[in-house]
């Protein structure tokens, strides 16, 4: 069954620190009050203009082995189908803060304001991954509730365009899913619009599921590296509980 | 002279208001439009650059420098002949066709013209025809190309052999970035040079055009 789901704005927005860190920036180059002021003002522009919104459907192996499969051009090998295989279950995903925070931040490129631009693009993407989180957190309950997950069960989110999931992949992910339904359209190189989304899987089970070794062909052009430390948070916390501590690790 | 230096200073603090007011306190005594240009906005700018390029600052104080630099600019325009403008060069830039991500390719932009390049912006979804038309018209050296999907890459390659079939391939330099973009495949597809971020590209293209 598909679900959209309204994400509550409190869930998109993150800490400055995080978002310093997005910016590549420390907390020592963030601490004059020009640079304050500016983070502060990119976060109430977060806040105002965007709408976040989610789409979510469950899927059986089989069905998603050909969803992966999409126009055969992933990687071969890849990490992934091993994964998809060994959860115990699947969930097509996709999310987006909306088009109005794009506008915004083209307008302020336009109106000679870079700095406020480039610092709400970061918090926008920023706020695109916390939605995704949302969802994470958000299936994780319900399967709690009802007694198909355990308090050790993890929820992992995977994109076309990562790990060896070529980004053509998001044709045959779009069809079956239908993010339409909350706004976002693909265009024909594969480009979802609003560009503030992300799409993929969310794989459930136990931490270990996810575990790879990063020495595929395609992992020495990958620039974010990111796998390592989402798997590691994987052990080390649990997503429904409080401790997130670090919501811009996992950035696309 | 004083002033200058000060016009320097206060663009390296983003302080757009200070700059446009000393910017033309120096014209109103009497100093060179030009002058003001080199030696006190482009060379805080260059501070600014070189500061970020070693870690020293992030982004965003880059980019209230720059709105400073813009500010003085907007001062001095009037009052600066063609002859005046002494440009490192001319890059026509631009995101590449079916991709719309433009934030690296502004900051690319920004960073290019701090260190003194004239930029023309031709925006995002740019196709091979509008890159080299414009590279053509306004006797750019560089076109500069960004792309954040693989499979927008492609689009790179095009605008490559379109300058190749209409003749100006080597007079017209390229230059390509963007999250997947490597320095394999710039030169897999005969691109003249790659930047890995802004500071590593406003690099190439000064070895380019140097
Ligand atoms: C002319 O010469 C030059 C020289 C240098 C040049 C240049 C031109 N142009 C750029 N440069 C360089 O200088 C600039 C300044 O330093 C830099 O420009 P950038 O634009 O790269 O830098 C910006 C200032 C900041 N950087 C960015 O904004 C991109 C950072 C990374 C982490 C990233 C982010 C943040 C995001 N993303 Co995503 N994202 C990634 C990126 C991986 C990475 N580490 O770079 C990339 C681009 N994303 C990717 C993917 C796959 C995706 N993303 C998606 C979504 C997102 C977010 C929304 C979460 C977010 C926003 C993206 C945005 N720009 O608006 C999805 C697509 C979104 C869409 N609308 O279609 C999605 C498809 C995932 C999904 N299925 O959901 C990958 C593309 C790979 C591919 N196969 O094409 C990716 C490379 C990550 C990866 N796998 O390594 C340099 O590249």
């Amino acid at each position: 069954m598909t679900r959209t789901v309204d994400v509550p704005l409190s869930e998109i927005v993150p800490t400055e620190e995080a978002l310093v860190r997005a910016l590549g920036g420390t907390p020592d180059q963030a601490a004059g009050d020009r640079v304050r002021r500016l983070l502060g003002d990119a976060l109430d522009e977060l806040r105002a203009l965007a709408e976040p919104r989610g789409i979510f459907a469950e899927v059986d192996a089989r069905e998603f082995a050909g969803i992966y499969e999409g126009a055969g051009d992933n990687e071969d090998p890849s990490p992934l189908l091993e994964i998809f295989a060994r959860g115990d279950s699947i969930a097509l995903f996709a999310v987006t803060v909306g088009a109005p925070l794009s506008d915004r931040i083209a307008a302020l490129f336009d109106a000679g304001e870079p700095a406020l631009g480039a610092t709400l693009d970061a918090a926008a993407s920023e706020g695109t991954e916390l939605a995704g989180a949302h969802l994470d957190r958000l299936v994780l309950s319900e399967a709690r509730e009802e007694g198909t997950a355990n308090a050790a069960t993890r929820v992992l989110r995977y994109s076309p365009g990562y790990c060896g999931w070529n980004i053509t992949g998001q044709r045959a992910l779009f069809a079956a899913l239908g993010p339409e339904e909350i706004g976002i359209r693909l265009t024909e190189s594969c480009l979802m619009e609003p560009l503030k989304s992300i799409s993929g899987v969310m794989v459930m089970g136990p931490a270990e599921v996810h575990e790879f070794e990063s020495d595929y062909r395609f992992c020495s052009d990958c620039r974010t590296k990111i796998c390592r430390s989402r798997i590691r948070a994987l052990k080390t916390r649990d997503p429904e509980g409080d401790d997130d501590g670090d919501p811009g690790h996992d950035r696309r | 002279m004083e002033i200058l230096a000060t016009i320097a200073a206060e663009l390296q603090r983003g302080e757009d208001q200070e700059v446009r007011t000393l910017t033309q306190s120096a014209l109103d005594q009497s100093l060179e439009a030009a002058t003001i240009l080199e030696q006190g906005l482009i060379a805080g700018m260059q501070v600014v650059g070189e500061r970020f390029r070693v870690h020293e600052i992030f982004l965003p104080e880059v980019l209230l420098a720059a709105k400073a630099m813009n500010a003085g600019l907007a001062v001095l325009e009037p009052h600066l002949g063609e002859a005046d403008i002494h440009t490192r060069g001319k890059i026509v830039i631009g995101t590449v066709q079916g991709d719309l991500h433009d934030i690296g390719k502004n900051l690319v932009g920004i960073m290019l013209a701090g260190a003194g390049f004239e930029v023309i912006d031709l925006g995002k979804d740019v196709s091979p025809r509008q890159f080299v038309d414009a590279a053509r018209e306004s006797g750019a050296n560089v076109i500069g190309m960004s792309a954040l999907l693989t499979t927008t890459m492609p689009v790179m390659k095009q605008v490559i052999t379109l300058l190749k079939d209409e003749g100006l391939f080597g007079s017209v330099r390229t230059v390509i970035g963007g999250a997947p973009v490597t320095e394999e495949y710039a030169r897999d597809i005969g691109a003249d040079s790659y930047g890995f971020d802004a500071a590593n590209a406003v690099e190439s293209v000064k070895a380019l055009v140097g």
